[in-house]
């Protein structure tokens, strides 16, 4: 059977993608940054997985106003990076699981989760962006990916407690395919940030530091954060951190398994307007 | 009965709700046609009669034409649409997020790397933290005068 071996956290800022794609990695400004993700890249060398299922935000890319599905999952056999205004990122285009991601659909469904699906679709930096800060610049993505897109954008977002459910949900599902595919599961998006208004900029180290603590070891209180703490401290775009609970909860360790392996954490201020946020966390074999 | 809104006593915040969503939604969708770049050129080309295809208000044509980024989000507009309209002019999301503080991108990149923002007296309407409505502009901008 299939099984979850790890999940990844990390904050999927545009900035980010520029900053690579534009060979500025080594720049004063960027180096810290980047610093963070050292052990990441080797380690994804180390465990390559056969899958990625990789949660995060479309951001008026691939969904405008004509549609707004909270949960969608992309089933398509292959996903192009989007032009997104200043072109499209030069990196491989991401290729699907059509077979693993319509399984998940229908599992996930009848554990009552209603999922858009999705056949056609183009992915933003809320994808790529992830990918490219553990797998570098590579010709192929090191295998697969299925996107699974969230609402953040338009208020009300899903609750830290449907998504930390629905992550369980998703591990019944990875669980129940035959093949035995080693699947991570990444959350990102955030941490603190505020991209409008006056007060665009905030930044809540302590609070986001908190954040991290308790996904790693109290995930279930965790998850009983209301939208308004986020929006309040960690700023109206901070919201995107629910996301992370959709990967702890497919962890093993909610469903009464072991606890999980902290193998990387990272913290950094700042990426554009944002506060940086990276931690991997593997199941014990 | 009233829709339950806690967000509203955010000081210098806009949640972008389903109410601001339906205000907002041919601003947001005029947004989203310039991710095509034909359209970009055209907008270049003719401002006001790109924007007069759109069924917005007056007000949005208004707002958007002077690029003021907080009177587009307080008539619906959603930065992330928004955005595509900064990045038709070639402005990166910092610069956008700083027009919002009457700070000079310069202003505003130094707080960003001095580790942004205090979330001090910045919790709640009433506080008096700089993002409170009684301390903009911000920067240098505001101690004009």
């Amino acid at each position: 059977m299939a099984r979850i071996t790890a999940s990844v956290y990390t904050s999927h800022v545009p900035a980010i993608g520029a900053a690579i794609d534009h060979g500025k990695t080594a720049e004063p400004y960027w180096q810290p940054v980047f610093a963070g993700y050292d052990f990441s890249k080797q380690w994804m060398k180390d465990n390559r997985p056969d899958l990625i299922f990789l949660v995060y935000n479309d951001h008026a890319t691939a969904f405008s106003l004509e549609m707004i599905p909270t949960f969608a999952i992309g089933t398509a056999a292959e996903f192009k990076p989007a032009d997104e205004g200043y072109g499209a990122r030069p990196v491989p285009t991401v290729i699907g699981h059509p077979e693993l991601a319509s399984h998940i659909a229908q599992s996930v469904i009848q554990d009552d989760f209603d999922l858009t699906i999705v056949n056609k679709m183009d992915v933003d930096h809320g994808l790529t962006v992830p990918l490219s800060l553990m797998c570098g610049q590579p010709q192929a993505w090191p295998c697969p990916v299925i996107p699974f897109a969230v609402n953040v954008v338009q208020y009300p977002v899903p609750s830290g407690r449907r998504c930390f459910a629905l992550g369980q949900a998703i591990r019944r599902a990875v669980e129940s395919f035959d093949e035995p595919l080693k699947v991570q599961i990444w959350g990102t998006g955030g941490m603190s940030h505020q991209l409008q208004g006056p007060r665009a900029g905030l930044i809540n180290a302590e609070w986001d530091n908190r954040f991290l603590d308790r996904l790693i070891a109290d995930p279930a209180e965790l998850s009983q954060v209301p939208h308004i703490e986020y929006v309040r401290e960690a700023g109206s775009e901070g919201i995107e951190l629910v996301m992370w609970l959709i990967a702890r909860g497919a962890m093993a360790d909610v469903a009464g398994g072991k606890p999980p392996v902290l193998r990387h954490r990272f913290f950094h201020v700042p990426a554009s307007n944002t506060a940086v946020g990276h931690l991997i966390l593997e199941n014990p074999q | 009965m009233a829709l339950h809104k806690p967000y509203l006593d955010v000081p210098g915040t806009t949640i972008f709700d389903a109410e601001q969503s339906r205000r907002g939604y041919h601003l947001n969708q005029f947004c989203m046609s310039l991710m095509k770049a034909e359209n970009r050129q055209r907008f270049k080309a003719d401002e006001r009669k790109y924007l007069d295809e759109w069924p917005m208000t007056e007000q949005q044509k208004q707002a958007v034409l002077a690029r003021d980024l907080n009177r587009c989000m307080a008539l619906g507009g959603n930065i992330y649409f928004l955005a595509k309209v900064g990045a038709t002019d070639g402005l990166s999301f910092q610069q956008m997020a700083g027009s919002m503080t009457g700070m000079t991108e310069a202003e505003y990149r130094a707080m960003m790397i001095a580790g942004g923002r205090s979330p001090e007296g910045n919790r709640f309407v009433g506080e008096d933290g700089d993002a409170q409505a009684h301390r903009q502009p911000q920067g240098a901008a505001g101690q004009k005068g």
